[in-house]
């Protein structure tokens, strides 16, 4: 699109053009975000604030808000362990290993991505359920799992498993093995390799995929909602109340607990970012 | 330099060694030994399967079949940890989470050495190559150069009995090689460890080791000294990778290589009658202004400049194109368009039939073809 130099133009020059086109995407990424993800968190946070400080106080310290949030802990926390330890394990498996079905479990790690929450709950019925697979060697051990904390625990995992594992493959896939054959050549062993080089060098990328996790359980409520039973104050996470509060009309309740359980979420990816660049500025200097 | 480099010479030796990945066969049947406080260099064009050789002796690779020892004792089964080598890799391979002075100390401390032990060995290290300033850096806020000496650094700390250097220049530039080459072999005259060079670099071989190993195709083409390999090359494969050489195709008539009306002696060795190729290094071409016994007439084609010498590309009165390298004071008389004559007399025969893609063949022929 040139034009006759030395006329006046009407159009605009090219680099105006060009730093209107510039700005034109930072306000489309702006608006984009400011609109979806903002606005209903300051909308949740504004409702709840309106409420005032005493409902969210006694909101907050009720018992069964307190332990659905307790509950919510434990089951984020064993999720979190156990899909960080496995995850790592996969992830190691699938770029480092080469056996027959390797292509099959990379893309059945996937699948807890694609398959509803709702469904990962009736497929948890389905086995540990009353005539389900595995159901009569519980029982006859005398372990609930069905309607408890086990089956909740278990869910949450499938539904965290394919995070850490997404988050490290492609670091380890990037990072090679040469770090790790030289730490062997010096004498390392395999675990000393591990903890020293391969640990070191996915950490963030590890890191990343807990706060991913995390998140994903703390928020998590269809499988859950399914297999729990929602009893209060038994199997009743923050976000099954959340619910409950909704049902029974106690608006600002469920909005206090909302924004409570967004806060927390929000912190924690914060966290996690500070401490990065920190660790990267710590490095410069 | 302080001195706790009491590195004693290990002798390595191969025998018989096979890698097959699948269906290729990276390593046939490769057997060399070097020697106690010596640099072998492993020469080979990419895919000759030098680095796998040298892996296999590291641990880091298997062999399909064959034998590894290292001071008479067999090292074929025992892990990379027990068979403390030092591996310099080619793309440095440092810890990038670890400060140059924790990445030479790595070795030490995964062997739970003392932590004062592995400080004072560490600033031996450092000053050895170098980079005692440079201790709390961290490797990329480090030039090639200096990762290259980091590595180095790193691999002799734990006292490795053996030196194994992959390639060790192949990432940096030119300048940068030919410096940290020189400083290198400064080092092992220092050191004396056994070190085995694998590279693809013939000045780098030549330059630095006591003997070369070169390969091709998974096979030991040659075993020598740099003299031996440059001089008398036992194949058609190394009279043409180590230095340059002109390659002249003819037949074999009465033990001299034919072509056109005229013939270059040397051939006695091979079959009468057959097509056979002469090599010919373009410092070994003499040309003069006028014939003389056993010279071919030639004319001069193009003359470029190389500062000292000149390279002169002659073509033979069968069309066949070579090149020789003439001192720019001995130039008189030779440019463009004049007619010269040319002694070929030094020129190496081979057969042609070995020439292509059968590389197999080489290694059986063990006759050095008679220079002149």
């Amino acid at each position: 699109m040139s034009q006759a130099a030395g006329l006046p133009s009407p159009r605009l020059s090219a680099s105006t053009r060009r730093r209107l086109v510039h700005w034109g995407f930072i306000a489309i990424a702006l608006l984009y975000v400011g609109i979806l993800v903002l606005a209903p968190l300051v909308g949740i946070a504004w409702v709840a604030i309106q409420a005032g400080w005493s409902t969210i106080a006694t909101t907050l310290r009720q018992p069964d808000v307190v332990h659905a949030f307790y509950l919510t802990a434990v089951i984020t926390l064993i999720t979190v362990a156990v899909t960080s330890v496995f995850g790592v394990i996969v992830a190691l498996v699938i770029t480092r290993d080469r056996f027959p079905g390797r292509p099959l479990m990379s893309a059945f790690v996937d699948l807890p991505l694609a398959v509803s929450p709702v469904i990962v709950g009736l497929m948890a019925a389905v086995l540990f359920g009353r005539g389900g697979w595995f159901e009569p060697w519980f029982s006859s051990h005398g372990i609930q799992i069905l309607f408890a904390v086990p089956s909740m625990v278990l869910v949450t995992i499938f539904i965290c498993i394919p995070f850490v594992i997404r988050e490290v493959v492609p670091v380890l896939k990037e990072l090679g093995v040469t770090e790790e054959e030289a730490a062997r050549t010096l004498g390392a062993s395999s675990l000393q390799t591990f903890f020293r080089v391969t640990l070191r060098n996915i950490r963030w990328g590890l890191l990343y995929g807990v706060a991913l996790s995390t998140a994903r359980a703390i928020g998590e409520i269809g499988a859950v909602l399914i297999v729990s039973g929602a009893i209060t104050g038994k199997t009743e996470t923050a976000t099954l109340i959340i619910l409950r509060f909704f049902d029974q009309y106690q608006d600002a309740q469920g909005y206090i607990v909302a924004i409570t359980l967004a806060l927390v979420s929000i912190l924690l990816l914060v966290a996690i970012e500070t401490f990065k660049r920190r660790q990267e500025r710590m490095r410069q200097t | 330099m302080t001195g706790p480099q009491q590195l004693t010479g290990t002798p390595i030796r191969v025998e018989h060694l096979w890698k097959r990945f699948g269906e290729f066969e990276a390593v046939r049947d490769v057997t060399f030994t070097a020697e106690a406080g010596s640099v072998t260099a492993l020469l080979g064009p990419s895919g000759s399967g030098k680095s796998t050789v040298l892996r296999m002796i590291a641990g880091l690779e298997e062999p399909t079949a064959g034998r590894i020892w290292m001071e008479r004792e067999e090292h074929t089964f025992k892990t990379v940890q027990e068979r403390r080598v030092g591996f310099v890799f080619q793309h440095f391979a440092l810890f990038r989470h670890m400060t140059v002075a924790q990445n030479v100390a790595f070795g030490l401390s995964v062997r739970k050495e003392p932590k004062p032990q592995q400080r004072a060995r560490v600033q031996d290290l450092l000053e050895l190559v170098q980079l005692t300033g440079f201790r709390d850096r961290y490797p990329d806020q480090l030039s090639g150069g200096q990762r290259q000496r980091v590595a180095l650094a790193r691999a002799l700390a734990p006292q490795p009995k053996v030196l194994l250097l992959d390639e060790p220049f192949g990432a940096l530039d030119a300048r940068v090689r030919q410096e940290l080459r020189r400083w290198l072999d400064d080092l092992h005259r220092e050191l004396g460890v056994t070190s085995l060079l694998v590279t693809h670099d013939q000045d780098e071989a030549l330059e630095l080791a006591n003997r070369i190993v070169v390969m091709h195709e998974g096979r030991v083409e040659q075993v020598g000294s740099p003299d031996e390999v440059y001089d008398e090359p036992a194949t058609p494969f190394v009279a043409g990778f180590v230095g340059s050489s002109s390659v002249l195709h003819g037949n074999v008539v009465d033990g001299h290589v034919q072509f056109g009306d005229h013939r270059v002696p040397g051939a006695g060795h091979l079959a009468e009658g057959e097509p056979a190729r002469a090599f010919i290094r373009p410092h070994d071409v003499r040309v003069t202004t006028s014939p003389q016994d056993g010279t071919l007439p030639a004319s001069v084609e193009r003359v470029v400049n190389l500062g000292w010498l000149s390279r002169v590309v002659l073509r033979l009165p069968d069309d066949q194109v070579l090149t020789a390298e003439i001192a720019n004071d001995e130039l008189s008389g030779i440019q463009v368009g004049s007619s010269v004559s040319v002694d070929l007399r030094r020129a190496k025969a081979f057969p042609s039939a070995e020439l292509g893609a059968d590389g197999g063949l080489t290694t059986e022929m063990t006759s050095t073809p008679a220079g002149s």
